[in-house]
């Protein structure tokens, strides 16, 4: 019995993986005959949304921290990669805007950007290390719930202020200009670099799929359970949730570093409007709307709801936040367990009860029929 | 140097009561309450928005009337924010009790309703509303009194929400060709409210040292809102029936406390309270559909700083946080400290931080260092549980 049960894990791992794979070919190659060049621009940039919805599922969905801070670390990433660029295109010299704030000298910290490889590192490390730091400090506490919610909105505020007012820094509210820039030669806002910019973030998407799942399965993604559910219980078994925490926080601070950069890249540029106290909640709510704790909800979710806002908003622009506000209020009162959930769980039975039909039996009608008490029996028969 | 230092600190104490008659609302509803209203600040939207509609009407009585308008927009701007405040947890906290995470999102989905209304309400707008809701209740209440469909009940339901929201958005269009009933109220844009005569002169003390009159009265205004709160909670029948409530649920059940409607007061006390905070605040500047929002991140902060449940922590919070960013931001610090080459390097980081919105940073990364010290708070309530 033992040996089906792994096989059928190991067959259901196996179709999860060949959709992954399926879905992941069919967006590069398939997607671009299907859609135009606009809404093929806005699929990448969705999709480079979808992978931060993922960080949101990992840390909310599966241990339990709403953090509605997620826009800090997704604007690291893409300020990381925009400082690259713009020292790509100004070669010898200092980025344009600097000269008119009168700054002549390159401010130290930029000076490690002008390479490739450390950038890329950057693009995840550094949102991981601030998210991993930030989270020692909070955790380390025993802070927790809403407190933590409302911390991590207001390190969204204090880094907002921080780079909104640093002109001679980092260029203020005007943010950094990436569609003009040169990469390998290339303008970054041609359609040739776009469409590579889109290749890369079905690619990271499909990968950092495959981390959270590994993530979520086995021994870890139980403990993070484990923490999301009943946090006491397990510091009295023995383990200290604080670290585990720090780290899953940490990841999903180095998987919105990694969109924030894909995101940039494909819209022209950065402002700290990316760390605007909206678009961090808005984040939590694509996950909602997909489905807590599953991957597959997490990505769909942030698809759905960036499709419906990109087709409301383009009819009826003040309609928009009304929808969106009342989605907020659906997902949580009337659709908790978000559209993923609610198909696998709900969906039949209140299709049926709206129908008015008679609602199907939960339980078997024989006990002899119920496939935990096969295994049960054939379990004892084996001993 | 003695003025300038007095001058800091009094412009720290009135962000502070300000701070503090924004966070005292919140902090009833959340330490009593155990809910995050993140729509606190459209609330306060709300309280400055009734107090211009009122500042208009009393500018149409005349001109002698124009200096009073005070002391009716304060009591009803209290009332608006306090009965929306009640609809709100009517129809959507009270479903939500104990899943504070949850009650944040949907409180956040009522805030951006609510700023998306004052931008677009128009008289289109609230008729169509008006239809959905007449069409919606009174339809349900027909079908459930007289019509029995028996398992069908709940699709009939569901068509009327259906039919209902139709017929009010055709209606709501219909309406908008109309351009007397289509112009918005308010628009998108700030509007101002000029604050009485009374209120626009400065108190001088000695010949270097005044005050502006409407910063001591909201001072004031802040003293007689915590006076008010705190004998309520305290002395009046319904407080003590409120602080059973929140000591033990079950209990106060069992002995006849109306819970729910002790939960209703309560939240609808917290949001008046937010009411009477926009009013004050369009003494301080425009009124905004955003309004809301540059105060609910700072007002939370108080209420985490000073702890839940007692109304001194978020006094003292609220006036600690008002100060050191007052003192900080306009660049105090550096006049203070004697200039001499030892303590450059002070001086510089001092000047470095000498901005509104740097002095913010500062101060967050200070409470970040509080609360390793005391993680609950100035004043944590005591107790036994493993909860902090």
């Amino acid at each position: 019995m033992a040996e089906t049960r792994a096989t059928n894990k190991n067959r259901k791992r196996t179709l999860e993986a060949s959709i992954v794979i399926g879905l992941t070919l069919f967006l590069i190659f398939v997607a671009p005959l299907i859609l135009s060049g606009f809404r093929l621009g806005l699929l990448g940039r969705f999709l480079a949304l979808a992978i931060v919805a993922l960080g949101v599922d990992l840390i909310w969905g599966y241990t339990g921290l709403l953090s509605l801070g997620q826009g800090i670390f997704f604007a690291l990433g893409g300020y990381a990669f925009a400082m690259h660029l713009q020292l790509n295109l100004a070669g010898e010299g200092l980025p344009e805007f600097f000269g008119l704030y009168g700054v002549s000298q390159l401010p130290w910290f930029w000076q490690p950007f002008y390479s490739l490889p450390v950038t890329l590192i950057a693009i995840v490390v550094i949102p991981g290390i601030v998210a991993g730091l930030l989270g020692y400090l909070v955790f380390r506490n025993r802070i927790r719930g809403v407190y933590f919610s409302i911390l991590t909105q207001a390190m969204l505020v204090v880094f907002f202020n921080f780079f909104n007012g640093q002109q001679k820094l980092i260029n203020g509210t005007n943010g950094l200009t990436t569609d003009t820039t040169i990469l390998f030669g290339q303008q970054v806002g041609s359609d040739r670099m776009q469409f590579a910019f889109y290749v890369a973030t079905v690619i990271v998407l499909a990968l950092t799929y495959g981390l959270c799942r590994w993530l979520t399965r086995g021994r870890f993604g139980r403990l993070l359970i484990a923490i999301r559910d009943d946090e006491n219980r397990l510091r009295f078994s023995g383990y200290n949730p604080a670290m585990f925490k720090v780290l899953v926080f940490a990841v999903a601070g180095g998987i919105a570093g990694a969109a924030g950069a894909l995101y940039t890249v494909q819209s022209s540029g950065i402002t700290p409007q990316y760390m605007s106290v909206a678009f961090s909640i808005e984040m939590v709510i694509w996950v909602a709307v997909g489905g807590r704790a599953t991957l597959g909800g997490a990505v769909l979710g942030a698809l759905v709801v960036k499709w419906a806002e990109a087709l409301l908003s383009e009819r009826f622009p003040e309609v928009w936040l009304f929808f969106q506000g009342a989605l907020f209020l659906l997902v949580v009162t009337v659709l908790p367990k978000g559209i993923v959930g609610w198909l696998r769980d709900d969906a039949v039975h209140q299709i049926r009860d709206l129908l008015g039909l008679q609602p199907q039996l939960s339980t078997y009608p024989d006990l002899e029929l119920d496939p935990d008490v096969k295994r049960e029996q054939h379990e004892l028969a084996g001993k | 140097m003695l003025d300038g230092l007095i001058n800091g600190i009094f412009n720290g104490i009135s962000i502070g009561a300000v701070l503090l008659i924004v966070a005292l609302g919140l902090a009833i509803v959340f330490g009593l309450m155990g809910v995050i209203n993140l729509a606190h600040g459209e609330l306060m939207m709300l309280g400055a928005y009734t107090t211009y509609v009122v500042q208009n009407g009393f500018k149409s009585l005349g001109d002698g009337m124009q200096d009073f308008y005070i002391w009716l927009a304060l009591p009803l701007s209290f009332l608006v924010a306090a009965l929306v405040g009640l609809l709100l947890e009517r129809t959507v906290i009270r479903l939500l009790y104990g899943r504070p995470l949850e009650t944040l999102l949907a409180t956040w989905g009522v805030s951006l309703i609510l700023q998306q209304f004052v931008r677009s309400v128009s008289w289109s707008l609230v008729f169509g509303v008006l239809t959905i809701c007449a069409l919606l209740f009174g339809g349900r209440a027909i079908l459930n009194k007289f019509v029995n469909l028996g398992p069908r009940q709940k699709l009939a339901n569901f068509l009327v929400l259906v039919l209902s929201a139709a017929i009010g958005i055709i209606v709501g269009r219909a309406l908008n060709n109309n351009p007397v009933l289509e112009k918005p109220w308010f628009s998108a844009r700030n509007v101002d409210v000029t604050a009485p005569k009374w209120l626009q002169e400065s108190i001088s003390v000695t010949d270097t040292l005044s005050f502006p009159a409407a910063r001591i009265f909201i001072i004031a205004l802040t003293i007689i809102c915590l006076v008010g709160t705190f004998w309520f909670l305290n002395k009046s029948a319904w407080g003590l029936r409120i602080r059973a409530v929140t000591q033990n649920r079950d209990m106060s059940a069992c002995l006849g406390i109306p819970t729910k409607k002790v939960d209703a007061l309560t939240f609808a006390l917290g949001s008046g309270l937010a009411g009477i905070a926009g009013c004050a605040v369009t003494l301080l500047g425009s009124v905004g559909p955003n309004l809301g929002g540059n105060y609910i991140v700072d007002a939370f902060m108080v209420v985490v700083v000073g702890g839940v449940g007692k109304l001194i922590g978020s006094i003292v919070a609220a006036l600690l946080i008002g100060i050191v960013s007052y003192i900080v931001g306009s660049g105090t610090l550096v006049l203070i400290l004697p200039s001499s080459d030892a303590l450059q390097p002070l001086i510089d980081t001092a000047l470095f931080f000498a901005e509104t919105s740097m002095a913010k940073v500062l101060v967050f990364a200070l409470i970040i260092a509080f609360l390793q010290v005391k993680p609950a708070g100035l004043f944590p309530q005591k107790g036994r549980s493993v909860e902090v």
